[in-house]
C-alpha cells in the first residue's frame, strides 16, 4: 500500500498566552510543530501500513525549517518525506496549494492513499484536503472518523456529520480527511528518531513538480487579503463571587434572570 | 455593474430544508439588495415537496434552481460538485455562499478547484465593497486572535463558506413571489464512485452542537466523568446541546463530537455556558462569538471571566444541583401558569 500524507508545519499555540492591551498571540519563543490533527493522518498512515506493509511518503510547501516536521513524521514511522520549498511557492492561499501539492503528488506517481489532516490549526480552513480530491480527480471523504472495513481496492469508513456519522464506501485511489476520533497518535521514538537523522530530504521547487508559475504563491491565489483587525474579546461583564449558600442562590437568581432575558426559559 | 445573481446552496436532508440555508437567505439577501441583482437558491435533492421549495421563496429567494436525482438524495462530493458547478459554467453567478456545515466545507472547497476561483472558508461577517462591487469576507483567523478581511478581486464566482447559527434566519413572507427554475443538467453529471451506505444517528447529538440556540460545556473543574450527568440535565432543561473542552474528551469524559474548540466544532449559540472551563486560547476559538456567554468556574483568575457576559465565581459542583432544582420548579410553575 503506497500512502501520501500531506502535512503543514505551524506554530505551537498550547501554551499561547494572548497580549491583554492588544488582543494578539505573544508569538515570542512560539515553537513550530506538526500541526496537531495531520498527527491522526500520520498515524493512521502507520497503522495501514502495519496491516498490509508499503511505504508512506510525507510532503509538506513551507519554509527550509519544515524539514523539521517532515523528519518528525518519519520519526513516528513514515518512510520518506519531500518538502516543497521555494520562494515563489510564499503567500499561497488554499487554491494555490491545493495546485501545488497536487503537482507534487502527481510527481511523485503511484499512490493507494492520501490522508490528510482535517484542517490546521493556523489556517484553520479545511480546504486543502478536499482540494486536492478535486484536482487530482479522487474519491474523497471529508471528516473521517473510522476505517471500519479495508482492503486492497476499497474501504468503507465513517464520517462524522451534522448529528451522526455517514458510512461511505471508497474505492482505491482515494484522499481521506480525518478528524481526532479516527486514531491516538504515538510518539516518536529513539530508534525512528535515529532513522529520521540518516533520511534524505529533497527539496522541490516550482520546476521539479511542472508548475505552472501563474498557478503558484501568491500570484497564482483568486484571494487577497485585504485587511486584518483585532476583534474585542473582551466583553467586560458582571463577575459575582459566591461564598456561601446564600451568594450561591443569588448567583442561581442571577442565572435565571439572564435566562429570561435571553428567553431560553 | 454586472447583473449577475447572488447565490446561496440551500441544504436538506431527508426533503427538509435545513435551517442555515435561511441564515444564508438572510445574509445574501442583503448582499443581492446592495448589488441590485436577483438572489437565487440552488437546490439539490430527490422527490423535494413543492412547499420547502416554496419555503426559500417566502424566505428571500427570488429564484430558486431545482436539481433533482435519486444519487442527489444525501450528500455526495462527486455528483454535487459536477451539478454545481455545470449551473455555474451556464448561468455565471457572481457570488456563491454555502453553510461552513459538514456538507458547504466539503463541497465548495472542491467545486473552486474546479473553477478556478476563490474560497473563503467560516466567515462571520459579509460585506460589499463599494465602487468595485466585490464581496468583502471576514473570518477569524489564528485562533480567533484577528480578524481577516479577504477578497476575489478577479475570479469569479467570489465563495465562501458561513459560518452556522453566525446570524438569524431570514424571516418568513407568505406573500413573496419568486421562480422555480428547473435546470437540464446532463446525465453524466450524477456518477458517483463514493457510495453512501447507512447513516448511523448519535443520540447523544440530537441537538446539533452548531445549530443550538443554547449550549451548555463542561470542562476539567467538573472534577469526574460522572458529573456530566448535571450537564446533560441542564441542557435538556435549557434545551440546548451540549459541549465540552478539548481536556475532557481527551480524558474519555464525553466524546469527541462534543469538543468545542480549535481541533473540534465552532460554535455560535444565542447562549453559551462554560462550566469549569478555564478558557484556554483553542477553547475560546470554537466560542467566542457566542451572543452571550455565562462562565462558571473556580479560579477567579480564569481567561474564561474575560470572555463573559456574566461570571460566576465558585465550584460548578455546589452551584449546578440548587440551578437545575430551581430550573424545574420554576418550569413547572410556569407551565401550570399557561395552562391556568
Amino acid at each position: 500500500m503506497k500512502l501520501i500524507i500531506p502535512i503543514k508545519q505551524v506554530p505551537e499555540t498550547g501554551n499561547v498566552k494572548m497580549d491583554e492591551n492588544t488582543g494578539t498571540m505573544i508569538r515570542e519563543g512560539v515553537e513550530s510543530i506538526i500541526n496537531p490533527l495531520d498527527l491522526y493522518a500520520i498515524e493512521l498512515g502507520i497503522r495501514i501500513k502495519e496491516k498490509f506493509g508499503g511505504e508512506i511518503t510525507v510532503i509538506s510547501m513551507g519554509p527550509q525549517k519544515a524539514i523539521e516536521a517532515i523528519k518528525e513524521a518519519i520519526a513516528m514511522g513514515c518512510d520518506n518525506g519531500i518538502l516543497l520549498s521555494d520562494k515563489r511557492f510564499g503567500g499561497a492561499d488554499t487554491w494555490a496549494t491545493s495546485y501545488t501539492l497536487s503537482k507534487a503528488i502527481k510527481k511523485i506517481g503511484n499512490f493507494d492513499l492520501i490522508i490528510c489532516g482535517e484542517r490546521a490549526t493556523d489556517g484553520d480552513t479545511g480546504q486543502v484536503g478536499p482540494g486536492i480530491a478535486s484536482f487530482l480527480d479522487l474519491p474523497l471523504s471529508t471528516f473521517t472518523s473510522e476505517i471500519t472495513y479495508m482492503d486492497e481496492k476499497m474501504m468503507h469508513v465513517k464520517r462524522l456529520v451534522e448529528g451522526g456519522y455517514e458510512l461511505l464506501e471508497l474505492p482505491l485511489p482515494s484522499l481521506l480527511t480525518v478528524v481526532k476520533e479516527i486514531s491516538d497518535p504515538r510518539l516518536p521514538t529513539l530508534h525512528g528518531k535515529q532513522k529520521a537523522k540518516k533520511v534524505e530530504i529533497p527539496i522541490w521547487g516550482p520546476e521539479d513538480i511542472d508548475a505552472e508559475l501563474d498557478n503558484i504563491g501568491l500570484k497564482g491565489s483568486p484571494t487577497r487579503v485585504v485587511k486584518t483587525f483585532h476583534p474585542q474579546v473582551s466583553r467586560n461583564g458582571e463577575k459575582y463571587v459566591t461564598r456561601d449558600l446564600e451568594s450561591i442562590e443569588k448567583a442561581i437568581e442571577k442565572l435565571i434572570n439572564l435566562f429570561k432575558d435571553k428567553q431560553v426559559i | 455593474m454586472s447583473l449577475n445573481e447572488v447565490w446561496i446552496l440551500a441544504e436538506q436532508k431527508n426533503g427538509k430544508i435545513q435551517v442555515v440555508s435561511y441564515e444564508l437567505l438572510n445574509r445574501a439577501r442583503t448582499l443581492a439588495d446592495k448589488l441590485n441583482v436577483p438572489l437565487a437558491a440552488i437546490l439539490m435533492g430527490c422527490n423535494i415537496a413543492e412547499d420547502e421549495v416554496q419555503e426559500l421563496i417566502y424566505r428571500g429567494a427570488d429564484e430558486v434552481y431545482l436539481i433533482e436525482h435519486t444519487i442527489l438524495n444525501d450528500f455526495l462530493a462527486e455528483p454535487y460538485s459536477n451539478a454545481l458547478c455545470h449551473l455555474i459554467d451556464v448561468y455565471k453567478p457572481q457570488i456563491l455562499l454555502a453553510g461552513a456545515t459538514s456538507t458547504g466545507r466539503t463541497l465548495l472547497p472542491h467545486v473552486a478547484v474546479r473553477k478556478h476561483t476563490g474560497l473563503t472558508a467560516d466567515c462571520t461577517i459579509l460585506d460589499i465593497e463599494e465602487n468595485t462591487g466585490n464581496l468583502l469576507q471576514t473570518r477569524p483567523a489564528i485562533g480567533g486572535n484577528i480578524l481577516a478581511t479577504i477578497k476575489t478581486p478577479k475570479a469569479r464566482p467570489q465563495m465562501a463558506t458561513v459560518r452556522p447559527h453566525s446570524t438569524k434566519p431570514a424571516s418568513r413572507n407568505p406573500y413573496r413571489q419568486g421562480t422555480l427554475i428547473k435546470p437540464l443538467i446532463p446525465e453524466k453529471c450524477f456518477v458517483s464512485r463514493v457510495k453512501k451506505l447507512d447513516f448511523i444517528e448519535d443520540k447523544t447529538q440530537e441537538i446539533s452542537l452548531q445549530q443550538a440556540d443554547v449550549v451548555v460545556a463542561a470542562g476539567r473543574g467538573l472534577g469526574r466523568a460522572e458529573n456530566f450527568k448535571y450537564i446533560e440535565e441542564l441542557a435538556k432543561l435549557l434545551n440546548g446541546a451540549i459541549g465540552a473542552s478539548r481536556d475532557v474528551v481527551d480524558r474519555g469524559w464525553i466524546t469527541y463530537p462534543h469538543q468545542v474548540g480549535l481541533s473540534g466544532k465552532t460554535v455560535t449559540p444565542k447562549l453559551y455556558m462554560a462550566i469549569g472551563i478555564s478558557g484556554a486560547i483553542q477553547h475560546i476559538a470554537g466560542m467566542q462569538t457566542s451572543e452571550t456567554i455565562i462562565a462558571i468556574n473556580k479560579d477567579p483568575d480564569a481567561q474564561i471571566f474575560k470572555l463573559a457576559d456574566l461570571g460566576i465565581v465558585g465550584d460548578a459542583l455546589e452551584i449546578l444541583p440548587v440551578l437545575i432544582e430551581k430550573l424545574k420548579q420554576y418550569k413547572s410553575q410556569h407551565e401550570q401558569e399557561v395552562t391556568e
